[in-house]
């Protein structure tokens, strides 16, 4: 992991999605009027003709990446994650997840770590509303190298995906070289101490949380749950049979996110506890990210106290 | 093919209509009311004006129908079936456990529809959408949508109206079901809807009123619509909710029940002489 380069998820979706623009026509660009901040604007301004600014109605974006969808195109419609998921779920539900339309919902500003514009603005509830839906894949991906891969990896899907992405620069933890796949977690390190399963932005903290515990010989292992639907039972099940303890970390609510997600294969498949760390049943607040993620006990401290009690 | 003589878009018509009755007392269950409604429209849009072969149902250059409305699914269906889409034996399934005619109109189970609906107001933004596609692909499509006035009561309608609008599409031509009734009442008495053409028109539309049932009107309307230039067309159809069956007529009650035997035979009597009346 490189810690001194942070770049935030929605930057590499931005910047990846203007390059995937370029090879494949079909690719349609939906937003609400939020463009600057979930970097499609790097795509609009290259591609001004398959662009498409709705203004404030989210309801209607999706309506109208259904619709694109049914000719053919591959739409990506983006927005924060609080209005693409919350405002518009039932379109969400009725006109991509039903007939199963080929829609990427790309959504920035997701959790606590949006910061200063406080629990309005922070969706802590959208892997749950998402993961309900069938025939939706759900991802969350924690980094720049696995956000550019995903970016990519989706538009070889027929179907409707989730993209979760993140306001907050975060470290660069995988090598362009990594490969990933869909429903296939990454383990990092091997340690039996226990599993700590992140997403997203807990990631990184869950690896730096990985090496303060080295160092007091604790060996713990890193589980980066990138899809979250379909989720990777296997490696859920391999872990809580190598390990001690199953950990899960998310900035989300410990509801229907990760730590459900994680809890609903262990209890069927091979009954094991499991510790939830995330939003605890609460709406967020205004902060700084790296403040929040401290006060909701998601970061790295959290992670390295919750292992040593 | 499409059917030019209006006395027989008029027979085709009753045809339809008594493939709604038949479907809904078959399921004992649907919304006869709104589906008689715009039944005329939708037999002029399959039989008189869309650019549709029911042999390649998945044809990407054909024109599409979104029923916004989805709850008017029974017209829908009997029209397709007319049409021969499938089989006229197959309305007998509606609504029934494992039926390609869902309850609401679904485009994965059902060759001939162009987008599920059945939540009312999402129909339109998936218009626009296509519209767009369209243009992007040169491809020359004509997208009709078809609205229910009390479904104007749905903000994203607007958000919809507002995004045809600003992209000129031309190519987009709505249909307003105009039967000025919803389930619990009038449109004014319950979501105060009013002044809908002065809406429409300040948002940018060609707005045509005419007589939803008059199968000549409906032409010239859509004809002109497929004219217009630059920006899209709204065309406000006065229509009677339960239309062609007189005890079904103008009552809101009729919204979503099915007939009883008795009321079926009367209604299947009733469509038979109007038949005769234009033979």
């Amino acid at each position: 992991m490189k810690e001194n380069i942070k770049i935030a998820t929605r930057q590499s979706y931005g910047e990846e999605l203007a390059k995937l623009g370029e090879e494949n026509k079909d690719i349609v660009v939906l937003d609400a009027d939020l463009s600057t901040a979930t970097k499609t604007e790097i795509f609009a301004k290259k591609f001004p003709d398959r662009f498409i600014n709705v203004g404030i109605a989210e309801q209607n974006l999706m309506g109208i990446a259904a619709g694109l969808s049914s000719f053919g195109k591959i739409p990506y419609a983006s927005t924060f994650a609080v209005f693409a998921t919350g405002r518009a779920y039932e379109q969400i539900r009725n006109s991509i997840a039903y007939p199963n339309l080929n829609v990427k919902i790309c959504a920035t500003h997701a959790g606590i770590t949006v910061g200063e514009d406080g629990a309005t603005h922070q969706m802590l509830e959208d892997l749950s509303l998402m993961r309900g839906l069938p025939n939706m894949t759900v991802i969350c991906t924690s980094d720049d190298t696995q956000t550019k891969w995903a970016v990519r990896e989706i538009s070889k899907i027929d179907g409707p995906v989730y993209l979760r992405l993140c306001r907050m620069a975060t470290p660069v933890i995988y090598d362009i070289t990594e490969k990933f796949e869909i429903g296939k977690a990454v383990q990092i390190g091997e340690g039996t101490d226990a599993t700590i399963i992140a997403t997203g932005v807990t990631v990184s903290e869950a690896i730096k949380a990985q090496q303060i515990l080295k160092s007091k010989d604790i060996d713990i292992r890193v589980i980066d749950m990138h899809t979250i639907k379909p989720i990777d039972k296997n490696i859920i099940i391999k872990c809580a049979k190598e390990t001690k303890r199953i950990i899960t970390v998310e900035d989300h609510s410990i509801i229907g996110g990760l730590g459900s997600a994680v809890c609903e294969v262990l209890s069927e498949e091979y009954p094991t506890k499991v510790e939830r760390m995330g939003i605890l049943d609460s709406f967020g607040m205004s902060g700084k990210a790296e403040e929040l993620m401290q006060y909701y006990k998601i970061d790295y401290n959290a992670i390295v106290n919750k292992v040593l009690c | 093919m499409k059917i030019t003589n209006v006395e027989a878009l008029k027979r085709i018509s009753i045809e339809v209509r008594k493939g709604i009755i038949e479907a809904i007392y078959s399921a004992k269950s649907g919304h006869p009311g709104g589906a008689l409604s715009c039944a005329d429209i939708l037999t002029v849009l399959y039989f008189n004006q869309m650019n549709i072969d029911e042999n390649k149902p998945n044809d990407l250059n054909r024109d599409r129908l979104v029923l916004s409305k989805g709850h008017a699914s029974a017209a829908l269906y009997s029209v397709l079936a007319q049409k021969g889409y499938f089989s006229k034996e197959e309305l007998k399934t509606f609504r029934k456990l494992k039926s390609s005619l869902q309850g609401h109109p679904d485009m994965k189970k059902l060759p001939g529809v162009d987008m599920t609906t059945g939540s009312l107001g999402q129909g339109l933004s998936a218009c626009v959408g296509m519209a767009i596609a369209s243009k992007l692909n040169k491809a020359g499509c004509k997208i009709y949508c078809i609205l229910g006035d009390g479904e104007i009561e749905e903000g994203q309608v607007w958000e919809a109206v507002m995004s045809a609008s600003k992209n000129n599409l031309d190519n987009l031509c709505v249909i307003l079901d105009n039967n000025n009734l919803q389930i619990d009442g009038t449109i004014e008495e319950v979501g105060g809807m009013n002044n809908i053409t002065e809406k429409f028109l300040s948002f940018g539309f060609n707005v045509l009123n005419i007589d939803g049932h008059n199968i000549e009107s409906i032409i010239d309307a859509i004809t002109t619509a497929k004219q217009t230039k630059g920006k899209p067309t709204i065309i406000i159809a006065k229509t009677v909710k339960g239309k062609g069956i007189s005890f079904m007529e103008n009552k809101a009650s009729w919204h979503g029940k099915a007939p009883s035997e008795e009321e079926y035979n009367k209604a299947i009597e009733e469509l038979d002489k109007a038949m005769l009346e234009i033979m």
